[in-house]
């Protein structure tokens, strides 16, 4: 067990704990108010939106899976880099009017737009449940990161003893999603991208002066994982792969539960247009991140076997966390793993708010309790919020490993 | 409201830098190591800030 690691590691997460509690104090609104609770009242200024965007939509999961992907694929994994460049034209244009329209009518959810907009509940309904159901893996996902980086420190176990740290950050984050809402995670965003800054640029410093530059970096890629390949003749391969790929995903990324509550708790219009303009910071690090997957496959990590026995259990996953084990002391390893798992938390707290908003305002209140007060609307979404999450919880225990991996 | 202001077309230029990809999917020139389909992806992502700024700054210009 790596105790330098640990230690750092638990003491971070205790700081983001005791913010996720206080948080629900910070710009105090009633919280017996489903707007309050599950959109920060509306609020939240350019530079907090930036924080809460940046921390919702690059997940615990991109930071594993996206280097993974370079690591095991090559180059169509850096597909991630056009994806990201494209979603905020996209942000820039569309989401402002929905904002403003949701703004002016209540809405705290698309699907309450849908019912606004085309006045049919069951639409209405068909749209809140696919986002229900297209975000409840990506919680799971989000216990896939965090059970990479704390079994990377050693705390790996049989049976309940081993899933327990798991347990016990999942409960945490459940605790303060109930008392604090959205102000909880937006709060730790700050302390989650400036950990992730911290890593990220440590990373790409001292990783490619140990390895000798960015020149030895990709020569040790096969040219054949280097660059897409050319496809055959009267067929567009690859190439129509990589674009379809970072396109598709960019029409798509907005249309999230969880994306949408982060837009409209922003305070108004000009803090989506100018985040669209801040936001690529995070794409910029998203991109340098991602070549971690190539300096894994030049630091040769599967020569040294203590790590090499992380690759069997976590597969291609934990190229990242493997090579911040093989390069840099314990302290840092703790810092960067704490990014990572509460690069975990904060996403995950944003959806499991954000599909209970769903459930409250398009299932219950549509359809259980249409005469509920505001208190019954904001009491039942926290308690859906427990629920969802306790959901993923066991979404990821009944899930062997190997197929979350795939997910 | 901003209906829709003519500068927004300006938002199209980054799709079409990284949708042509057998433009970039080269190895050369490169550039302090990085291949050109590393740095040139790279490139955009902050080339894409100044096109997302200059429509902000054109469509909120003489406002307070």
């Amino acid at each position: 067990m790596n105790t330098t690691a640990l230690t750092v590691f638990i003491l971070l997460f205790a700081f983001v704990t005791a913010i996720g509690f206080g948080a629900g104090r910070w710009r105090r609104g009633d919280l017996s108010q489903l707007h309050e609770w599950g959109l920060g009242g509306r609020r939240f200024g350019t530079w907090v939106t930036w924080f809460l965007l940046g921390g919702d939509l690059y997940t615990a999961y991109t930071f594993i899976a996206v280097p993974a992907l370079l690591f095991g694929a090559g180059a169509i994994g850096f597909f991630a880099v056009p994806y990201t460049i494209m979603v905020y034209p996209i942000l820039y244009l569309v989401f402002p009017r929905l904002w403003a329209v949701c703004h002016k009518h209540g809405y705290v959810t698309a699907a309450d737009f849908v019912r606004g907009r085309f006045g049919n509940r069951w639409l209405a309904l068909a749209v809140g449940l696919t986002g229900i159901l297209a975000t409840m893996p990506y919680i799971a996902l989000q216990l896939v990161g965090m059970q990479v980086v704390i079994g990377a420190m050693g705390l790996q176990g049989a049976g309940l003893a081993g899933e327990l740290p798991l347990i016990i950050a999942f409960v945490i984050l459940a605790a303060f999603t109930y008392t604090s809402g959205l102000r909880a995670p937006a709060m730790i965003a700050v302390v989650k991208d400036l950990l992730i800054y911290i890593a990220v640029i440590a990373a790409i410093i001292v990783i490619p002066a140990q390895l000798g530059g960015f020149g030895k970096i990709f020569a040790a890629i096969p040219p054949a994982k280097l660059l897409l390949p050319h496809p055959p003749a009267g067929s567009l391969g690859a190439f129509s792969a990589y674009a379809t790929l970072a396109f598709g995903s960019a029409c798509a990324l907005f249309l999230y539960p969880h994306s949408i509550t982060g837009v409209l708790g922003a305070s108004g219009t000009r803090v989506i247009r100018r985040n669209a303009a801040i936001l690529p910071a995070y794409s910029l690090m998203l991109g340098l991140l991602s070549l971690l997957g190539f300096m894994a496959v030049a630091a040769g990590l599967m020569k040294n076997p203590a790590i090499a026995a992380g690759f069997k259990t976590y597969a291609n996953n934990f190229a990242v966390p493997g090579l911040f084990l093989a390069s840099f002391p314990s302290w840092f390893v703790g810092v960067a793993f704490a990014a990572i798992a509460i690069g975990a938390l904060v996403p995950a707290a944003i959806m499991s708010i954000a599909t209970a908003n769903i459930y409250t305002r398009n299932i219950y209140r549509e359809f259980i309790n249409p005469n509920c007060t505001d208190a019954q609307e904001s009491g039942m979404a926290k308690l859906a919020s427990l629920v969802v999450k306790a959901g993923a919880l066991v979404f990821i225990f009944a899930l062997p490993l190997k197929f979350a991996l795939y997910l | 409201m901003h209906r829709w202001h003519w500068s927004r077309i300006l938002l199209l230029i980054p799709f079409i830098a990284v949708l042509w990809v057998p433009f970039y999917d080269r190895a050369e020139p490169s550039l302090g190591g990085f291949p050109f389909f590393y740095w040139y992806q790279l490139l955009w992502v902050i080339l894409s800030v100044g096109v997302i700024g200059v429509v902000y700054l054109l469509e909120h210009r003489g406002e307070g």
